[in-house]
């Protein structure tokens, strides 16, 4: 998985769901490729979730959480849920420091619990009765 | 300043400007003061009674502290060094700190024994101005170094102590507890400051990874005030445990406490709180039930 690939980040799909995983800090013109191609893979692949994880990074900054931000936005215009997995304790204490914050989108502690979360909240009908 | 150390092989850096040679003056102030320790000191404690120092002592101790005291002060006499005196005022230091004895109470009292002590001398040497003159120029320095000493043993051993409670209460002040899994409680006790905050959320971050925390109950019952910096605080850590994923419950806000927020205009608007911390528990427990329920029926 963690391949050396064009861009330092993999798409795979899993279920009904993208995991997303960024391997190293990504500038500006890869967040944005980054951004796209993602957008892009929810209709390709029919998503109905969106796992990134962004455990590897040991720093986040204003446009990086304000782009995960816009994606989530723009997943659930395409009909999918995102969920950011892995944020570090460090990471997390900078950014409510430097008063940066990932808005309505949810947040899990690892993938295993991004999954949990995407099939707890997954259903359409607000997590009713039947799914 | 080392005028009185006068002691005895060649280290004499006497300002001795005087014809006489003061060699003997000290050896001599230090065989009566020996000679009258009894009644010195016993004169020295009455005064100590008297001015209403030491009260935290009881009569034994007084009387045991005033003599080791005393032979300290005595000895430096003679001596010249104050080595032994700093160890010891350090160990009385150690003994009567916890005690709640105060610097004026400890400066107060060595100063009494300069006093009582100068008074015998004036008793002694009357007879001889000139003598007399010599001998308090002798003792002046070597005790008003003493008193000196004294004070600034004490005052670096309550500094210390002060120091090692303040490292141990800040190791106390952030327990972050499991109470059952994927729950966690962070109470909190005592004033919140910015340091403390900060540290609090670190371990409470961290706490959330190694416990794979979902809820935190976090109880402010033990704090006693709230602001605007507590408060924006406070926030903070849980806007920093939602990105961790552990959606977080405060509970124990107090009447006042409630009351200063809303006047101050803190907005608190996305916090969970609950009024007890019993009712965090139920709260927390809720919480995750309902997400083992979800998880449990939608994974199926």
């Amino acid at each position: 998985m963690i391949q050396q690939g064009p861009t330092p980040v993999s798409i795979l799909r899993e279920g009904s769901n993208l995991v997303v995983s960024i391997h190293t800090a990504l500038d500006d013109t890869q967040m944005e490729r980054f951004r796209h191609d993602l957008v892009a893979a929810i209709g390709q692949h029919r998503a109905r979730g969106v796992i990134i994880d962004v455990a590897a990074l040991d720093v986040l900054d204003s446009f990086g959480s304000r782009t995960l931000r816009d994606i989530g936005e723009m997943a659930r215009l395409r009909g999918a849920r995102t969920v950011i997995v892995g944020i570090q304790p460090d990471v997390a204490f900078a950014m409510v420091r430097l008063g940066m914050s990932m808005g309505a989108l949810p947040s899990a502690l690892d993938l295993e619990e991004g999954l949990a979360f995407l099939a707890q909240a997954g259903s359409p009908t607000q997590g009713g009765s039947s799914g | 300043m080392t005028q009185f150390q006068t002691t005895t092989d060649g280290q004499r850096e006497g300002s001795v400007e005087s014809g006489y040679s003061d060699d003997g003056l000290l050896p001599e102030l230090v065989a009566h003061l020996r000679e009258n320790r009894t009644r010195l000191r016993d004169q020295w404690a009455h005064r100590v009674t008297e001015a209403s120092l030491l009260e935290a002592m009881t009569p034994q101790e007084m009387a045991a502290e005033t003599t080791l005291v005393y032979d300290n002060y005595v000895e430096v006499l003679e001596t010249g060094s104050v080595e032994a005196l700093q160890h010891y005022a350090r160990d009385l230091s150690e003994r009567i700190i916890p005690r709640g004895v105060e610097t004026h109470e400890v400066v107060g009292i060595v100063l009494l024994l300069r006093d009582v002590l100068a008074r015998s001398l004036f008793e002694k040497y009357s007879h001889d101005p000139e003598l007399l003159n010599r001998v308090l120029d002798a003792y002046e320095p070597a005790a008003n170094r003493i008193a000196n000493t004294v004070a600034v043993s004490f005052v670096e051993e309550r500094e210390r102590v002060i120091r090692e409670q303040q490292d141990a209460l800040r190791e106390l002040s952030t327990p972050v507890l499991p109470v059952r899994e994927r729950l966690l409680i962070l109470p909190i006790i005592g004033v919140l400051d910015s340091e403390r905050a900060r540290q609090l959320t670190e371990q409470l971050l961290l706490g959330i990874r190694r416990h794979r925390a979902r809820v935190v109950v976090i109880d402010v019952t033990g704090v006693p005030g709230v602001d605007e910096t507590v408060a924006n605080h406070l926030v903070q850590t849980v806007d920093a445990s939602r990105l961790m994923g552990a959606s977080v419950i405060i509970t124990g806000l107090s009447p006042t406490i409630a009351q200063t927020l809303v006047t101050i205009g803190v907005d608190l608007g996305k916090m969970n709180t609950i009024g007890d911390l019993q009712g965090g528990l139920e709260e927390a427990e809720r919480l995750l039930e309902y997400g083992v329920a979800q998880q449990g029926g939608a994974s199926t």
